[in-house]
């Protein structure tokens, strides 16, 4: 029991992670159908200013994430508006092996900046603090974690609800025409779609290393984002609430089956793939996901 | 007794004659320039070049496949490696000798004409296999259930330690050749003597044409245009009779088959294949090639793997990098991804039909200033006005094979 506890609260944790990066996949979706996949590099990339800010600059861990979650907003921004304003109207391959671009060459960059000698693993507490409950531990990283992604939701539900741009994306997001029409700015909504997963994509990225208990911080972290493409397919592409409950979702069968695993007789690593199963058992049920919605094509 | 004898139907006489990969004197020559170069890197290039020359080769097939069922086909596929590592694992165990050292897994030792082909077989049945589930979806979930494919295929590869040696990795691969002969050992035949890797060469050069020719040709089919036009537009496609399923399935078998085999040449060629030589890098690097060279063109598979897969190794192999770029740790593989990672932006927003159409504008702008240089005002004119239709068919083309409505302005 002691166990099974301990694996549904780091289940939970990992989930939290994979919540965040699979918001930030849902966001530029949702303004802009399309779906980012160097989200995982904009991960590393923000990790990466969060440990040089924290361990080369001296900075608290508040200010360096502060400084990681801006430069990967720019980021997203720029690209955005350099590369991705020129692709409306493309097939969506296209704008897949854009990204993919992208992500090679951020993946690269970080890579050769890292060399041989990697900083230590950013995150708000020391990796061993923990509280214990009996004999379960509660690592204060991991609920940190979770505090922080409720909080992120619902400044992006009021974001979307209360003000006027977030009336906007969400407009957009139903018709683009019609929000054209109405005098919405559409390259405004993109940017800032961009900008916020950009942002997103950093507190999750600090989060996930945090919770995965590395003391250094790895260059793979990119690739283990990936994990969060079953998040977003379980949800639904176009689901924010869907986003979540996939996300908490992928990382409770995660964990679950990482802890139950061995005594198993499905051999070593099954739980890189269990997400995935989970992902193509829903998408064979329900080709939308959970939550998202059919589309009705046009010729 | 009254069964009607079928007429030989004539080919239609007003039938253009198609633009086959080697008919226009232009690209004969330029195929026959390639051959000298290939010719003289052969003979006397030395054994390094030869060995990068086979690997990308090898790869060439490889992004052959991929652009069956990216390029023509349209259809997204972030697996391709998997496919490759299916085929090179098939080959090892079909073709493999005894183990190599304790651990190794080890082989039934059947001939190259079985396990070259078998390979191709295996990763084409798997590929039917999943293909009527991953063909469901379109687009963005295609490419992320092909994604799902590559972490599958790595948990399968590290499991079936039987086969695949688990994480150490297999090293019992066959070697191609003919009764006692192997290219691992080679003997002089007819007083020929070459290297391994020389044989390796010989054996690609005609395999790589063989698929080029293959590929190129069926584009040209029935089968062909049903691909290009489900690309296009399914919905159109369907209604105008083409059966979607079968078309996409076709190109999914047909790219996974040619994937078994570039895996299968791949791990005869470097000895050994742990899970993670068939990651999702690897995927990416093939996309990488085809959109560089040049997407749904067999040119561009062949020019886009030689760009992505041979520049980094000669870069590596002959520490060609400038001292104080390595002196930091920058290998030629980092420095490559930098580079075709931009490339991979830079010809999708500027040029989608990649070196290939690079190509082809350049020399329709040459086309254009001889024949303005030739003649006076009249046959310039005449010229243009020449030029001008084909050219127009030729932009057409071009955005047929890319899906892009409007390509910018020359």
């Amino acid at each position: 029991m002691t166990t099974f506890i301990q694996l549904i609260f780091s289940g939970l944790a990992l989930g939290c992670g994979y919540a965040l990066i699979a918001l930030g996949f849902t966001i530029i979706y949702k303004a802009s159908e399309v779906i980012n996949f160097a989200q995982g590099e904009f991960l590393l990339v923000g990790t990466f200013i969060v440990a040089v800010a924290m361990f080369s600059w001296r900075v608290g861990f508040i200010l360096a994430l502060l400084i990681g979650i801006a430069a990967t907003a720019v980021i997203g921004v720029v690209f955005e508006r350099i590369v991705l304003q020129r692709m409306i109207g493309r097939p969506p391959f296209t704008i897949i092996m854009v990204t993919i671009g992208l992500d090679v060459l951020l993946l690269t960059v970080v890579t050769i900046l890292v060399g041989g000698t990697p900083p230590a693993a950013p995150a708000p507490f020391d990796s061993l603090n923990a509280i214990t409950v009996g004999e379960v531990k509660f690592g204060l990283n991991a609920i940190a974690s979770m505090i922080v992604t409720a909080l992120v939701c619902a400044a992006l539900y009021a974001f979307l609800r209360f003000t006027r741009y977030g009336l906007a994306m969400r407009a957009t997001a139903i018709d683009q025409e019609a929000a054209l029409a109405m005098g919405i700015n559409i390259r405004t909504v993109y940017a800032l779609a961009w900008g916020i997963a950009g942002a997103i994509a950093t507190i999750g990225g600090v989060f996930l290393s945090a919770s995965s208990n590395n003391a250094l911080f790895d260059v793979g972290l990119g690739q283990s984002a990936l994990a969060a493409f079953p998040a977003i397919i379980l949800g639904g592409l176009d689901s924010i609430l869907g986003a979540v409950v996939g996300g908490i979702t992928i990382g409770l069968v995660y964990m679950l089956t990482q802890g139950y695993e061995s005594s198993g007789f499905l051999g070593t690593n099954f739980h890189l793939i269990a997400p995935y199963l989970v992902m193509i058992v829903v998408l064979l049920i329900r080709p939308y996901g959970l939550f998202g919605k059919r589309k009705v094509e046009r010729i | 007794m009254s069964t009607p004898t079928p007429v030989a139907s004539p080919a239609p006489a007003s039938m253009p004659a198609h633009s086959g990969l080697f008919r226009s004197s232009r690209n004969r020559g330029l195929l026959l320039g390639g051959l000298i170069v290939l010719g003289v890197i052969f003979l006397f290039g030395g054994d390094g070049w030869v060995s990068v020359l086979n690997f990308t080769m090898v790869m060439a097939i490889a992004a052959l496949g991929l652009n069956v069922l990216s390029g023509y086909a349209g259809q997204i596929s972030l697996g391709i490696a998997f496919f490759m590592g299916v085929g090179a694992y098939t080959a090892g165990w079909l073709g493999g000798g005894k183990p190599l050292f304790p651990g190794d897994p080890s082989g039934l030792g059947l001939s190259f004409l079985i396990w070259l082909p078998a390979s191709g077989i295996a990763a084409a049945l798997i590929g039917a296999l999943i293909g009527p589930t991953a063909l469901r979806l379109k687009g963005f979930y295609l490419a992320i259930v092909t994604l799902a494919l590559i972490f599958i295929g790595q948990y399968l590869f590290i499991n079936l330690q039987s086969i695949t040696g688990g994480t150490q990795g297999r090293y019992n691969f066959p070697t191609p050749g003919f009764g006692d002969f192997t290219f691992a050992s080679p003997v002089p035949i007819l007083g020929l003597e070459f290297t391994t890797n020389q044989w390796f060469f010989l054996l690609l050069l005609p395999l790589l044409a063989l698929a080029a020719l293959f590929v190129g040709n069926v584009a040209r089919t029935r089968t062909g245009r049903a691909w290009q036009a489900v690309r296009d537009n399914e919905v159109a496609a369907s209604i105008m009779g083409v059966n979607l399923f079968e078309a996409k399935m076709g190109a999914f078998i047909l790219s996974s088959f040619l994937a078994g085999i570039a895996g299968a040449l791949y791990a005869s060629l470097t000895g050994i294949a742990t899970p993670t030589t068939w990651n999702l890098l690897l995927s990416i690097q093939l996309i990488a090639a085809i959109l560089i060279g040049g997407v749904a063109s067999v040119w561009g598979s062949i020019l886009g793997a030689a760009f992505v897969f041979a520049v980094p190794v000669a870069l590596n192999t002959f520490s060609l990098l400038p001292q104080s770029a390595s002196s930091t740790g920058v290998s030629g593989g980092d420095l490559s991804a930098i580079f075709y990672g931009l490339l991979i932006i830079v010809f999708l927003l500027f040029e989608p039909a990649g070196l290939v159409g690079l190509i082809r504008r350049l020399r329709t702008a040459s086309q254009r200033f001889d024949a303005r240089r030739k003649g006076g005002e009249t046959a310039a004119a005449m010229a243009s006005s020449e030029h001008e239709t084909p050219l127009e068919v030729e932009r057409m083309d071009l955005a047929r094979q890319t899906g892009v409505s409007q390509l910018p302005d020359q």
